[in-house]
């Protein structure tokens, strides 16, 4: 039986159209080739519109003394060493002027007196560093990005979820997928892909993550042949909204810290000062009277506690519900109104002002916040090649989230949104002189394509009656609860054995209606990447036997240097996930230096 | 917990009618939450937009008792808990199914927007602009793409002059452009000609269901219908790109 589609082709693909894949799309279409921007939402929707605090970039607006240098190092030691040192390199280097070249394109972001770009403090960086506009930074990055993109010549395909990465014997080919408006399905030839397709939150329950985040490019690329690293490296932001439930998760930027606001336990104690690791302990202020200076200050006082990178705050948030010092609705408080007047509040958080009041009839101006930890986002991804994004599959690139390696265990707050920018650039680029290079015409195979689509017209006709959304919510209390911040081997591998049991429960999926605009049909669909990077990120905990940023083992709590040398690698051969220990790229000398000196 | 009684709009562009669900809710939900709730438990193909569920995507536009709002922003204690609640697609745009509508009318009208263009750096390369300047438009920036007060917008809900007029999201756009301080483009001529500002007659209604709480009308389109009125003088409009002044935002 012959299945319907419809066929376009270009020369590069990008699937995802947040700031990595519009950057990357923009770069692409300006090397004069052809380019296809595919995405699942409508233009301008994707995750990045809801970033809050800002770009991290060393342009040295507020402190002179910042520098490419102190960014890498700043990341680095965010990452616990583990990242991959020449990404993080190319990522301090390039993102001042990647955010200068924003403003280019009519981004406005906050003003220094003397009209330059203001920055402000971020938890793991040394300066104020993070370019931002009030706490919407995302919503102007993505449509400065969006306005620029749609006069380029780049084709969209807005509401159109890409299924799986066609390749032919080592090299990729195109993509496969559907229209969500019509359900209708389609093929995109291509010489090159990029993957730019976010995150994995949606295996969790408390996620900062919208529907979109369902994993989709890291399981494409791993069924494709890519390896997958970091897995287990999973970003809990510390402060998420607790109440009302339906708002739990919804993140509260960390500008409100940055900008002066501070964590307490039901005491009124500011507890961060009792959770500094030894790590940071040179860097970072033992006293409040000093952490307090710090904002004003930077030359003579160390950095506030509250501002230790995400991992460490997490986990001491979880450490103080867990020993009864906890707000009423198992979190912390968050503290800005006594600390800043109402005025600077609204005027630097207005998002965060409204949010609160709208949405949980709070005033943060004169009350405090109830947060807690919120999945948020996965330091794990595609292992690609550090200067070109290329993955370990010809013609394959990933850039953004779904690529691994920039943020190492953990990463900094603001790093998000430079990241895109760079490494989205890099993969637009790479993948047109990829493209240019590679010559001839694509041919896909058909009876490869007609398999795809059989199989993703099943859920319409199974003699079974599971229900999508009921796996989905089963999947996100299981990792909730047994992939935790806090893990242990016998956890993970009851994780592992229900995951088998709901990946079988959702091959007996069906669901109601047609074709046109199905939700039920679209989250049956889904499942299958979901499931993929739950196991994924389930396989790569237990391997990892330490403690480091995103990953905690209670019963391996130490942070072992053996595995600082090495990432956990995920690749799938023969239908099963395999999991390797391999090396990391090494550091030279010149850069090592840099962690020597004492700063 | 409250039971809710949802009348929910169901259907496509042929047919379709509203029809009842009892939703029980917790506490704080907002009228996504029990959307979804619909859609898990008893009616899987229930189709939807949504993205971010905090008011920063406008993604889940729809109309809750007869008014264009978001979804995730309207709480569920501040309606009525006794008579039943509706829940229609936007009317404007022509329906897709359930409550998704098609909106690429405003993609295509962004499209046709004229983009920034830049003014030579200062001698140091760099490019300053004081807060001060830039606080007007950063208020249109502030938009969300919600597509409400297009919805709500009568020269294209209700006279469907869609071809001729681009709308109050677009107003704002070219507004914000034209105030830019490193742009160096007119657009008072695209305003007229190609997004038919004149066919506005400034009822507001698009800044009252504006979820950011930007002042459309007061900000963007009337200034901008002032301008148009001083440009038709050319000498006016010489001597300002002569000396390189910008009309100043009311």
């Amino acid at each position: 039986m012959a299945v319907e589609y419809e066929t376009h082709e270009h020369d590069v693909i990008v699937i995802g159209a947040g700031g990595a894949g519009l950057r990357a799309a923009i770069e692409a279409a300006a090397q004069g080739v052809s380019v296809g921007l595919v995405c699942k939402s409508l233009l301008g929707k994707a995750h990045t519109v809801m970033a809050e605090g800002g770009i991290a970039a060393a342009l040295g607006n507020v402190w002179p003394e910042d520098n490419w240098q102190v960014h890498f190092r700043d990341t680095m030691r965010g990452g616990k060493m583990l990242n991959n040192w020449r990404m993080a390199q190319l990522h301090a280097q390039e993102a001042p002027e990647r955010v200068l070249e924003l403003e280019r394109w009519g981004a406005l972001f906050d003003r220094t007196k003397d009209g330059l770009i203001l920055q402000r403090d971020f938890g793991g960086h040394r300066y104020a560093r993070l370019a931002h506009v009030g706490d919407r930074t995302g919503l102007e990055m993505i449509r400065t990005l969006q306005y620029h993109a749609i006069h380029q010549g780049i084709d969209v395909y807005m509401e159109c979820k890409v299924e799986r990465l066609l390749r032919d014997g080592e090299r990729i080919r195109g993509a496969f997928g559907y229209w969500r408006n019509t359900g209708a399905f389609v093929l995109f030839k291509a010489k090159a892909v990029v993957l730019a397709t976010g995150g994995i939150g949606k295996i969790y329950e408390i996620t900062s993550n919208s529907w979109e985040y369902t994993g989709d490019g890291h399981a494409a690329a791993l069924w494709a042949g890519a390896d997958l690293i970091d897995m287990e490296f999973v970003q809990f932001h510390p402060t998420g909204m607790v109440w009302p439930p339906s708002v739990r998760g919804i993140v509260v930027t960390e500008g409100v810290r940055g900008d002066g606001g501070t964590l307490r336990n039901n005491q009124g104690e500011r507890f961060m000062f009792r959770y500094v690791p030894e790590f940071f302990k040179a860097e970072t202020a033992d006293n409040e009277a000093e952490a307090d200076r710090w904002y004003e200050d930077k030359r003579n006082n160390r950095i506030t506690p509250d501002l230790l990178p995400r991992d460490e705050v997490a986990r001491a948030i979880n450490a103080e519900v867990k020993a009864g010092r906890g707000s009423p609705h198992g979190g912390v408080f968050l503290d800005i109104g006594t600390r800043r007047p109402p005025d600077y509040i609204k005027k630097r958080l207005p998002s965060m002002y409204h949010q609160f009041k709208e949405l949980a009839g709070v005033d943060i101006t004169k009350e405090t916040m109830e947060v807690g930890p919120t999945c948020h986002y996965v330091m794990g991804g595609v292992r690609v090649d550090a200067d070109t994004t290329q993955s370990t599959v010809p013609g394959l690139f990933a850039a953004g989230e779904v690529a691994g390696g920039l943020h190492g265990s953990n990463r900094l707050g603001g790093n998000s949104l430079s990241d895109l920018l760079v490494f989205g650039r890099r993969a637009g680029l790479y993948a047109a002189l990829y493209a240019k290079d590679l010559g001839g015409r694509v041919v896909v195979d058909t009876a490869q394509v007609e398999a795809i689509a059989r199989e993703l017209l099943e859920p319409f006709t199974r003699p079974w009656n599971e229900n999508p959304y009921a796996i989905q919510a089963e999947l996100q209390e299981t990792m909730q609860d047994l992939v935790r911040i806090i893990r242990t081997e016998s956890e993970l591998r009851h994780a592992l054995r229900k995951i088998d049991g709901l990946k079988d429960r959702a091959k007996k999926v069906r669901v109601e209606g047609g074709r046109t605009y199905n939700p039920g049909w679209h989250t049956a669909l889904d499942l299958r990447s979901l499931l993929t990077v739950a196991e994924c990120v389930t396989l790569a905990a237990i391997e990892r036997k330490e403690s480091r940023g995103g990953h905690t083992r209670d019963d391996y709590p130490k942070t072992e240097a053996e595995w600082g040398k090495e990432n956990v690698v995920v690749r799938q051969k023969n239908g099963t996930i395999q999991i390797a220990r391999e090396p990391l790229p090494e550091m030279p000398a010149e850069l090592r230096r840099l962690f020597e000196e004492k700063k | 917990m409250p039971t809710y009684t949802m009348r929910v709009f169901r259907g496509d562009a042929r047919r379709g009618d509203f029809r009842e669900y009892h939703v029980e809710t917790a506490e704080g939900m907002v009228v996504l939450d029990v959307i979804h709730r619909i859609q898990a438990t008893q009616a899987h193909d229930l189709a939807c937009r949504w993205n971010c569920k905090a008011g920063k995507c406008g993604s889940c536009s729809a109309e809750i008792n007869g008014k264009p709002r978001l979804m995730c922003m309207t709480r569920m204690d501040t309606l009525a808990e006794g008579a039943p609640i509706t829940v229609a697609p936007i009317r404007t745009f022509p329906l897709i199914r359930d409550l998704v509508t098609d909106v690429s009318y405003n993609y295509e009208k962004a499209k046709t927007v004229p983009p920034l263009r830049l003014k030579p750096p200062d001698p140091d390369g760099r490019y300053r602009m004081m807060q001060e300047d830039i606080d007007r438009i950063q208020e249109f920036h502030k938009c969300i793409e919600c597509f409400l007060c297009q919805d709500v917008c009568h020269v294209i809900r209700d006279h469907d002059l869609k071809r001729q007029f681009a709308g109050p999201r677009f107003f704002i756009k070219i507004a914000a452009l034209d105030m830019h301080p490193l742009d160096t483009r007119n657009r008072t001529e695209f305003a007229a000609r190609e997004a038919g500002i004149g066919l506005c007659n400034i009822t507001t209604c698009c800044t009252e269901v504006c979820p950011e709480g930007i002042h459309i009308t007061d900000n963007g389109i009337i200034p901008m219908k002032e301008r148009r009125a001083d440009d038709y003088d050319p000498i006016v409009w010489l001597l300002r790109k002569f000396r390189g002044q910008r009309p100043e935002p009311a």
